[in-house]
Formats: structure tokens, C-alpha cells, sequence
């Protein structure tokens, strides 16, 4: 971490990037650079602080008058309901699940970061800050990570408060541990299930309001569409699942905490109904979608079983540290059981290729490394498609080294579900593994208020693009969620509201009226079409597309491809989809088709994104920028800014709004693991 | 249910004990049932301390019938559309037969208290003054000895899950060694109490307790 | 695998609902339980028959979403939830029952879904610690026993998932109940309201029309999760407490 520069942040230490490759020519519009972000100067360390002075105050008599709309119960959603509830606002809840228990932040298995230094390891806010944007390949906000870093103490505070039962030592203090690969003990953690934790948390904070009656919660209702009225946020519209019932919601001001659009693969670590439908329609009312070709493909989950697959489920990163990772060195071997290859035929290719970390190469480069193998036919597995999508993960020498028992009380929870769901037994067989879709950085884009670019609309979490840049750390999604849930979006959002109550409209009010129409004469659409493909194969079929060409890794001809496969491929939906049932009941068919075709939509601008950004940076790989050794290249000279996307009409080509990015406290530099 | 159904497992190991003065011979199962009468004289009025007892169990069948009827009708009424199919592969026997094993010995209690005590009914047609040969009597009857044996194994199984339940009920089972050793205790307090009971029939039927 | 399912039908909550026999082929022992619904479902829109609706989301057996009664087990015969379970665990040729939770507390929505939102209701009662936003004080200003805070995780690990009221012949809630009142009750954090919380969250319990607890133990037979039997008896522990404290 040692620098020579001036960190203060009182000194511009970058240049302002400019771009001489055109990829995406004729994809996409230029357009203005990204207005203001509102991102304050000063001395880093001050500026949250002075930010929060800055923003103005609503008067406590006033926030009951004042409607505000979360949509997303998931750690950034539920605790700004929870929290805007406790401050007396009036907070409408809207999620699609049946309880608000149950949004996908409860899948998390690591930890949670926070620079608390109880372990006295020399960590600090700064040095959260430091491996947040150096793990983001410095394609972060600065202000905006910084911040995280400096709330993420508080979290941990106001989670224990909750009861949140992280794990302890034998004195009775938290315990830490050391996560994704940094040196310093600042993750905190309850067992394997940390997010299901601290999501309970949220979720009891946000009952308890409801029974207070400062929070309503709407479960089974999805969002379908946002009101814009006067150029400002004003409500949404959503669908009763279970009635069928299109309702309109006014309010003062929206909030999307409604996760990432890592389903656009269709197989991935996301629940079954995570979707971008909510940020989507928001896109398309003209919030900007930032770096959306932003990807994190985990490297340690259960390989493809077969054409019946549903979902891809991670293993924790941990069994790394003492699995090895290999594949047979001749492809003819391939089918054999693994334990009767000898040793000289085998091929740790991660220990062969960097030899410094072996296995412990960040997520991006094991999977890309795992993917390579397998396209060369050295797979293992069953075959999937015309290939086997598998590595093994060898406890065997670790099995030697520490017994069985000791392998056993580090990773019992996670060999068990392994056997669960493959039927084999890791302490006997290799595991096998393969690299899955787990999180998106890209999301809609917000200025340090985490307001996007139309009045009145925030937008938290995953939802947003802010705070992970181009790769997110382990343990970092629930810091992030919850900062913004907690502590960041309430501090902001009342500047906003100072000026509100905003005038009363009425449900009548033309604009209203379109957005109501519009989804009404959508959900009649589905319905009408009657053609003959179900849904779930179209969504399978663009799974496959962007996993092939936009994936662990993207080239410019394959992109140009997977843009015209999408583009006949929404055709095709929108004129041979077939979706049974009513309106007016629940209907599961129905809620996908709407999701199905916003990913569509998104699938195709995350190809122009990836078509623009000739560039390898964090969890974006192109073919064409690489070193001699094969390794990830970033060209801060032309790329180092945030690629802001607007929706410009149906089959128009989208209009590109540049944020450059400035840091001030940190240096940029070249990752290498070798 | 808790509290009155200790009142009853406490009320019945007495009287187990007690019926096992049986093996004594006349003498000694008369002294005593004449000694439950005494108890506490010349400070308690004769039968004092048997109305009070009486008053106990009353006021606890009350209260246990009462609760028994009120939980019958929650669980009735929490799942009106039954399973198709239902397995229940995590339980005792016991624990799902409380209710009808409940109305079985509410049943034989009425049988028992007209054969014994308020009807004093001898199904040999001998003497009913005389508890000893009242006894002897009845359980030399084949059917009474069976009747009676149905409800010591009714007994047995509401004293087996009953026991653990009420321990339970009162909080004391908070880790699974405490909830092993409640288990273990349904167990002890089924076989003591409904053995030591099925006892005194058996061997009078066989001819072992006899004039 | 070959397997005949017969599934509960019901167009929504008026309707009066019926199980339907299905014939499903090609059914790999690799698919998850709910894959192998996923299959049916494809075939019977291929048929123009409305697929079946079914609760599921993050399919790795950690929301609580899933449910389904499995031959009369929820969440079927493993110990584990329905989206973990694989058709491994059944054989070609047999014949499944699948039904929705039977609860009244539970209404069926439509087909297997159930409406579970009377566990919402009974956290909102109590089932919290009031913490309001930026009131906590330092994180390890209070420690907590390090074995009391293992058995608060152990229980607080309840998905939520309705699979105790499901299996428990009284259909009562106490087990999610108890896990709750025990997770916080056994954190320094949980005490200034253990009192009331207990005494509040038994009482909506109650109203939402859930059976009375008789310590069958069907509940923490089928739990997913593990979350013993002793987290009811704590639950009383605490009701004896707080009433005789008044509450």
C-alpha cells in the first residue's frame, strides 16, 4: 500500500481518460458527459461528515406528510424501510416474495467487512477504502467507497444491537476472519449463513415498524412501472400476484433496492424471481444504466448436471484454501475416475500458472482459467452441451495432511450439501466445480446522494452501480447493502425531501394514467400473443447466448454475434411466446414473461457495453486487451470513466453519458499475480 | 395440563403404593384404606385430609378435561382441509394418543369410582363393606381384570408422553440432555406406575392375593 | 425415472381444489425435486394445460420459500428443504402425493401456494429487539457468552419456511415461535423485552388461529433446519416468567 502521493484527496492524481477505440460504432450514441455527482473535495476523510452537515433537515412533523416508495426488501431495501420508518416517515414496502424475510441477500454465506481493527492487523478505514477500489480494478466512485468503508463500523453496531448473533470468541467479543484473499481480519461473520443473518435483522427492524404503523408492507407485488411526473419520481406501478390487480402507488419520492440482474444468464447463484424488471422500467423511463457489462463470476460452484438445471449454487470460496484445483492433462482421461489418474497425469493448472497464489488467485482469474481448460476438452463431468463444464477440487492431500476430522470441522455444512445435491461424497471422490454468474457491479446509476438522474428516484444495493467498480471483494455485498440501507440513504434522502411535501397528484393525472395503460396493455400482451414457446425457453436460450459471448470472457466478434442473436431472439418472443392463464389470478408464467422480456432488453445493452470497453478490468474480460501472459489489461487512458447508458426508444441505439473517474486519495495500478 | 397432570402422576404413584398393600393380606390393605380415613385426627374431622385430596383431583380433572377440550378444538380448528396423506415418522405413539387415551381413562375412572368407591359395586355379589374382600372380589372377575389392564396400558401411554409433555410444558427441558432425561422419565413414571397398578388384578385373578 | 404424481389443484383460495394425476417421464435422479416440477410444467403448457403454481425462489435452501407436503412429509423425506432435495431420494415407478401446507393460518392461494403471512404478523408482535438506527452502542461494549450466542445462531437459523405447523398434527407455530423468543432471549441484547416479547408473540400466535402446542415433536422432525425441541420449552420457560412478572 506504500504510495508517495499525497492520499489527502486534496490533489487530482489522475488524467482524464479519452477513448480512441470505437468498438461499439454505430451500437450506440455519444452523449453529454454525466452531469453533476455531487461527489464533495476536501480532505477524503471529511467528506461524508460535511456532506451530512450540508444536507438539509425535515422537520419531524413534516415526514409523516411525507410518502416514500422502497421497493426491495433485501438488506438495502429493508433497512432504509426500517430506518425512514423509525424517522417517521410513512414508507410503503413493496416486494415479490411472499414475506419480506425472504429477498435473495439471505443467500449470502461469507461475512460482512467492516474496518473495525479489533484484531489489531493495521487495519483502518483507509485501508478498507484502499482494497475496495483496488479490488474494484479502480473503476469506483472514490467518495462513494470511502464512505462505505467509514459507515461500515456502524453496521456492525447496530447489527449486534439487533441481536444479530455473529460468531464470538471464548471472552465473549466478536470474532473476525480473514476473507477473499486480503491480509487483515475485518470480516465478520455468524456461521456460513452471515447474510441470512443480518437480513433477519433488517427484517425484524422493518416488522417492528410495521406494527408501528410507519411502514406498510406490500408482499407478492411487483413493480412494473415508474412514474414520472414533472420530470420527477413520483410512484410506481405494481401487480397484486395473487389478485392480478394492477395498482397505482403515489408517493414523494421512489426507492429501487431491488437487487442485481444476474438472472440476464439465467443460471446463476440469484434466486429463481430475482429480475431487473424494477430497474429496467426505470431505464427505460431514463435513468441511466451504468456499467452494465459488469459481471462477477464465481469460480467455486456446483457444475451444470444437465439440460434440467434451474439454478447454479455457490460453494463457499473458503474450501480453496485447502482443496487443489486440477484436470487431467490428456482430454481422453477426461471420463475416467479421477482417483485412478496418476499423479503425473494431472494438471494443477492454477499451481502451474501462479505459482505465488496457486489456488488462491482471485475469482476472476480462476474462473477464467477453469473455463479455458474446458474449452481445450479438458473437463470433467457429465457432458453438457457438446462439452464437460467441470474442474476438480482435490481434498485428498488436505484429507492426508489434517484427517478427516480436521476437514470435516471446517467444511462439514459445505461437503454435506455438496453430496446433497450430486450424490457423491467429497470426502471419497474430487469435488467438481465450475465458475457461475454470482453478482452484478453495473446497475443504475446514482451520484453520491444515490439519487440517479431523475428526481426523486434512489437507487441502493445491487441495484446501483456505485461502490464495487468492476469486481466487488468478498464480504463486501452486505457492507455495501447495508450502508446504503442504514446509514447513507437516510442522510441523503432527506435533502431531497426538505423540499416536500410535493404537490399532490392524482391518480387521474395523464401521466399516471399512461403508466398504468402502458402495463395493463403489456400484461394483455403476454397474454394474447399465444404462440408456441414457453417462457422458460426463451429465457434459457439468452442464459446460453450471453453466457457463451458474454461471459468469463468477450471478444469483439462474439459480441457483435451475440447482439444480433438477442435482437431475433426478442423478435421472436414478442411474436411466439406462449403464456397460459388469466390476468387476474396468480400466475407464475406471467410474472416470468414480463421479467423475460425486460432481460432481453438488458441483455443486449450489456453486449454494447461490453462491445465499448476494449478493455479487461475486474470482472469484464475482453480477448483483445490482454498481456503476453494472457492476464487482464486495463487502459486507464481511455476507459477509466463510468459508462452511463440511456434509453433512447425500442431499437434505438442507446445514448453513452461518461462519468470519468477522479481519485485523489489512491493511485491507479496494474494487478498482478504471478 | 401441565400442572393438574402432575397433580395426577403424583395422585397415582400414592395409589399404586397403596394398592400394593394388597400383598399384605387383609389386615394390612384394610388398616390402611381405614388409615387414609384417620389421617390428621383429632385436627381434621374424619376424612379431612380425603375431601381435601378429593377437592385436589376435582378441581385438576376440571381444569385438565377443560384444557384437553379447549387444545382438541384449536388443533380441530387450525387444520380443517386434512392431508391426503400424512406420515408422522417423529413421534411416539403416545404423544399422538392423548386425547382418546385421555377419554379411556376419564372412561374407566367413572367404571372405577362406581366399582370402588362411590357405587362399591362387588360383581361377585360378596360383600361390599369390607375393601379387602371388595378387591379380591372384583379382580378374581376375569372381564374387570381385563377392563382394568386396557386402562393401565391407556394410562401407561398417557403417563409416557404425558410426563415428558408436562416437564416440557414447565420449561425444564431447555437442551437435549434435559429433554433425554425428561423422555426417560416418562418412561420410569409409565412402567412404575401402571405396573406396579396392573400388579395387585394380576395376581389376585391368579390367586395369589386371596382370602 | 418414471414417476405418477398427484397434485393438489385449486384455482385460487374460493375454489374448491382436488388432486390430479400426472404421468411424467424422462425424469433424471440429478434433478432437484422442484427441477422435476419445472419438467411437468413445461410439459403441461406444451399440452395447454396451466402449469402448476408452487412457492420457490433461491432454490439453495435458505429463503424458507419452498414448501410442498411429500407423501405426507414436508418438505419430503430427507432432512433438508424441497428445493435440496433430489429425485435420488425416490424410485422409478413410485407414485407421489404432493399437497400444500394444511393450515388455516396458512391459506391456500392457489394450487401449492400458501399465504404465510400470519409469520410476518407474529414477529411484527415482538419477535424484534427495538434498536433504532444509530442508537447501537460500540459492538463489543456488551459481550455476550460465547455459548449462549451459539445457541441464539443455532436457533436463529429458522428459515420461516411453515414446514413445524406443516407436519404437527395440532398445526401450531410454537417451534418457529420458540426460535425466535430463544435466539433473542439468549442475548444480552434480547433481555429488556423478553418479557414482553414472549407474552406478545404467544398472543398473536393465538389469533391467527394456530393449534396449541402438546410437545408431539412432528415439528422439529421435519424442521430443515435442525432447530430442536427445547426452543418450546424455553418458550414456556420465558411465558411462565414474564406472567409471573406480571406481563
Amino acid at each position: 500500500m506504500a504510495s508517495n502521493a499525497d492520499v489527502s484527496g486534496l490533489t487530482v492524481l489522475t488524467q482524464a481518460p479519452t477513448q480512441t477505440s470505437d468498438d461499439a460504432h454505430g451500437y450506440y450514441t455519444p452523449g453529454e458527459p454525466v452531469g453533476d455527482t455531487k461527489a464533495p473535495a476536501g480532505l477524503i476523510a471529511e467528506r461524508w461528515t460535511k456532506h451530512k452537515m450540508d444536507n438539509r433537515l425535515v422537520n419531524p412533523a413534516n415526514r409523516r406528510k411525507l410518502d416514500v416508495i422502497i421497493v426491495g426488501t433485501g438488506l438495502a431495501g429493508g433497512a432504509a424501510a426500517a430506518t425512514l420508518g423509525e424517522a417517521g416517515y410513512n414508507v410503503k414496502s413493496f416486494c415479490y416474495q411472499d414475506s419480506p424475510r425472504r429477498a435473495h441477500s439471505i443467500a449470502a454465506q461469507g461475512g460482512i467487512n467492516a474496518a473495525k481493527n479489533y484484531k489489531e492487523d493495521g487495519d483502518s478505514t483507509y485501508r478498507l477504502f484502499y482494497d475496495t477500489v483496488k479490488g474494484g480494478d479502480y473503476r469506483s466512485r472514490e467518495s462513494n467507497v470511502y464512505r462505505l468503508a467509514e459507515v461500515s463500523v456502524n453496521i456492525i453496531d447496530q447489527c449486534v444491537a439487533q441481536g444479530v448473533p455473529f460468531a464470538r470468541d471464548y471472552g465473549g467479543l466478536l470474532d473476525n476472519r480473514s476473507f477473499g484473499g486480503v491480509q487483515v481480519s475485518r470480516t465478520f461473520y455468524a456461521r456460513g449463513q452471515t447474510g441470512q443473518q443480518l437480513l433477519i435483522g433488517a427484517y425484524q427492524a422493518m416488522e417492528r415498524q410495521v406494527a408501528a404503523g410507519t411502514v406498510t408492507a406490500y408482499t407478492r407485488h411487483e413493480m412494473l412501472e415508474l412514474i414520472v411526473v414533472d420530470g420527477k419520481a413520483r410512484g410506481i406501478i405494481a401487480r397484486d400476484l395473487v389478485t392480478g390487480e394492477i395498482e397505482t402507488h403515489l408517493a414523494d419520492v421512489v426507492v429501487l433496492a431491488s437487487g442485481g440482474y444476474g438472472n440476464v444468464f439465467y443460471l446463476s447463484t440469484n434466486a429463481m424471481g430475482s429480475n431487473v424488471t424494477a430497474a429496467w422500467r426505470a431505464h427505460r423511463k431514463g435513468a441511466y444504466m451504468a456499467n452494465p457489462c459488469y459481471t462477477q463470476i464465481h469460480p467455486t460452484c456446483i457444475p451444470v448436471s444437465g439440460d434440467h438445471q434451474s439454478k447454479l449454487t455457490l460453494m463457499s470460496e473458503s474450501l480453496r484454501n485447502d482443496g487443489r484445483i486440477w484436470v487431467p492433462k490428456n482430454a481422453e482421461d477426461c471420463d475416467k475416475d479421477p482417483r485412478d489418474i496418476p499423479e503425473e497425469d494431472r494438471d494443477y493448472y492454477l499451481e502451474r500458472i501462479y505459482p505465488a497464489f496457486g489456488n488462491l488467485v482471485p475469482r476472476d482469474i480462476a474462473s477464467r482459467a477453469a473455463k479455458y481448460v474446458c474449452d481445450e476438452g479438458r473437463g470433467v463431468g457429465p457432458m453438457v452441451g457438446d462439452f464437460r463444464r467441470g474442474v476438480y477440487l482435490d481434498f485428498s492431500a488436505a484429507i492426508e495432511r489434517l484427517g478427516r476430522d480436521g476437514i470435516e470441522e471446517k467444511y462439514d455444512n459445505l461437503f454435506d450439501m455438496y453430496e446433497r445435491i450430486t450424490g457423491e461424497n467429497p470426502y471419497e471422490v474430487p469435488m467438481r466445480i465450475y465458475p457461475a454468474v454470482h453478482y452484478v457491479m453495473g446497475g443504475l446509476w446514482v451520484d453520491y446522494d444515490l439519487q440517479s438522474n431523475i428526481d426523486g428516484l434512489f437507487v441502493t444495493g445491487e441495484a446501483n452501480f456505485s461502490d464495487h467498480g468492476a469486481n466487488r471483494l468478498g464480504a463486501s455485498a452486505l457492507m455495501q447493502g447495508l450502508a446504503d440501507g442504514y446509514f447513507v440513504l437516510p442522510n441523503t434522502i432527506r435533502d431531497y425531501l426538505a423540499d416536500g411535501p410535493f404537490d399532490k397528484i392524482e391518480e387521474s393525472h395523464p401521466d399516471v394514467v399512461a403508466a398504468r395503460t402502458s402495463v395493463e396493455e403489456r400484461v394483455q400482451k403476454f397474454l394474447s400473443i399465444n404462440g408456441n414457446r414457453t417462457v422458460d425457453s426463451y429465457h434459457k436460450e439468452l442464459g446460453h447466448i450471453m453466457w457463451e459471448y458474454c461471459g468469463m470472457e468477450r471478444s469483439e466478434d462474439g459480441l457483435r454475434k451475440a447482439i444480433d442473436m438477442i435482437r431475433e431472439l426478442k423478435a421472436d418472443f414478442w411474436t411466439n411466446v406462449k403464456v397460459l392463464g388469466t390476468a387476474d389470478s396468480l400466475n407464475q408464467s406471467l410474472e416470468k414473461a414480463g421479467r423475460v422480456a425486460d432481460f432481453l432488453e438488458l441483455g443486449e445493452l450489456m453486449c454494447i457495453d461490453a462491445l465499448n470497453r476494449r478493455e479487461s478490468c475486474g470482472g469484464h474480460f475482453r480477448a483483445e486487451s490482454q498481456t503476453d501472459e494472457g492476464e487482464a489489461l486495463r487502459h486507464d487512458d481511455e476507459f477509466a470513466y463510468v459508462a452511463a447508458w440511456e434509453f433512447s426508444g425500442d431499437n434505438e441505439a442507446p445514448v453513452l453519458h461518461k462519468e470519468d473517474l477522479v481519485y485523489t486519495a489512491i493511485e491507479m495500478k496494474q494487478r498482478s499475480y504471478k | 395440563m401441565a400442572g393438574s397432570g402432575i397433580i395426577f402422576i403424583l395422585f397415582v404413584l400414592l395409589h399404586m403404593y397403596g394398592n400394593l398393600k394388597a400383598f399384605g393380606g387383609e389386615t394390612s390393605f384394610n388398616v390402611y384404606a381405614e388409615h387414609l380415613r384417620t389421617i390428621g385426627e383429632p385436627m381434621l374431622p374424619r376424612e379431612g385430609l380425603l375431601w381435601v385430596i378429593r377437592a385436589v383431583l376435582i378441581v385438576s380433572l376440571v381444569v385438565h378435561v377443560w384444557s384437553a377440550a379447549q387444545l382438541w378444538k384449536r388443533s380441530n380448528a387450525a387444520r380443517t382441509q386434512k392431508y391426503a396423506v400424512k406420515k408422522n415418522t417423529h413421534s411416539s405413539f403416545s404423544s399422538r394418543t392423548m386425547r382418546w387415551g385421555g377419554v379411556t381413562i376419564l372412561l374407566f375412572l367413572i367404571w372405577h369410582l362406581i366399582n370402588f368407591t362411590i357405587g362399591k359395586v362387588n360383581p361377585a355379589g360378596g360383600p361390599t363393606n369390607n375393601p379387602y374382600e371388595l378387591l379380591v372380589d372384583s379382580f378374581s372377575t376375569w372381564w374387570v381384570t381385563v377392563i382394568y389392564l386396557v386402562a393401565m396400558a391407556a394410562l401407561a401411554l398417557h403417563l409416557h408422553h404425558g410426563t415428558f409433555s408436562s416437564l416440557q410444558t414447565l420449561g425444564f427441558t431447555n437442551s437435549a440432555a434435559a429433554r433425554k432425561r425428561a423422555r426417560a422419565a416418562g418412561w420410569v413414571v409409565a412402567v412404575v406406575i401402571a405396573g406396579g397398578f396392573s400388579l395387585v388384578p394380576l395376581f389376585t385373578l391368579f390367586g395369589v392375593i386371596d382370602y | 425415472m418414471r414417476l405418477t404424481l398427484k397434485i393438489w389443484r385449486q384455482a385460487d383460495a374460493q375454489a374448491s381444489g382436488a388432486l390430479k394425476t400426472y404421468d411424467l417421464d424422462g425424469v433424471s435422479e440429478d434433478m432437484s425435486f422442484l427441477e422435476m416440477l419445472d419438467v411437468l410444467n413445461e410439459q403441461l403448457q406444451g399440452q395447454g394445460e396451466e402449469p402448476v403454481a408452487f412457492d420457490h425462489d433461491c432454490r439453495e435452501g435458505i429463503c424458507g420459500t419452498c414448501s410442498l407436503m411429500i407423501d405426507g412429509q414436508a418438505h419430503g423425506p430427507e432432512v433438508t428443504t424441497t428445493c435440496q432435495l433430489h429425485m435420488r431420494s425416490f424410485r422409478d415407478g413410485q407414485t407421489i402425493t404432493i399437497e400444500p401446507w394444511r393450515s388455516d393460518a396458512f391459506p391456500v392461494v392457489r394450487d401449492l401456494v400458501v399465504d404465510r403471512s400470519a409469520f410476518d404478523r407474529i414477529i411484527a408482535s415482538g419477535g424484534f429487539i427495538s434498536a433504532n438506527t444509530g442508537s447501537a452502542p460500540e459492538a463489543n461494549s456488551v459481550p455476550a457468552p460465547r455459548d449462549k450466542a451459539m445457541r441464539a445462531f443455532n436457533v436463529a437459523t429458522c428459515i420461516g419456511c411453515g414446514a413445524c405447523v406443516a407436519a404437527c398434527p395440532n398445526g401450531s407455530a410454537s417451534l418457529f415461535m420458540g426460535a425466535k423468543i430463544t435466539h433473542l432471549g439468549e442475548l444480552p441484547q434480547g433481555q429488556p423485552e423478553r418479557g414482553t416479547r414472549v407474552v406478545d408473540m404467544v398472543a398473536q400466535h393465538d389469533a391467527e388461529g394456530f393449534g396449541g402446542c402438546t410437545n408431539i415433536g412432528e415439528c422439529a422432525g421435519a424442521c430443515p433446519k435442525e432447530i430442536p425441541l427445547d426452543v418450546i420449552s424455553q418458550l414456556n420457560k420465558d411465558l411462565r416468567t414474564a406472567l409471573r412478572n406480571g406481563h
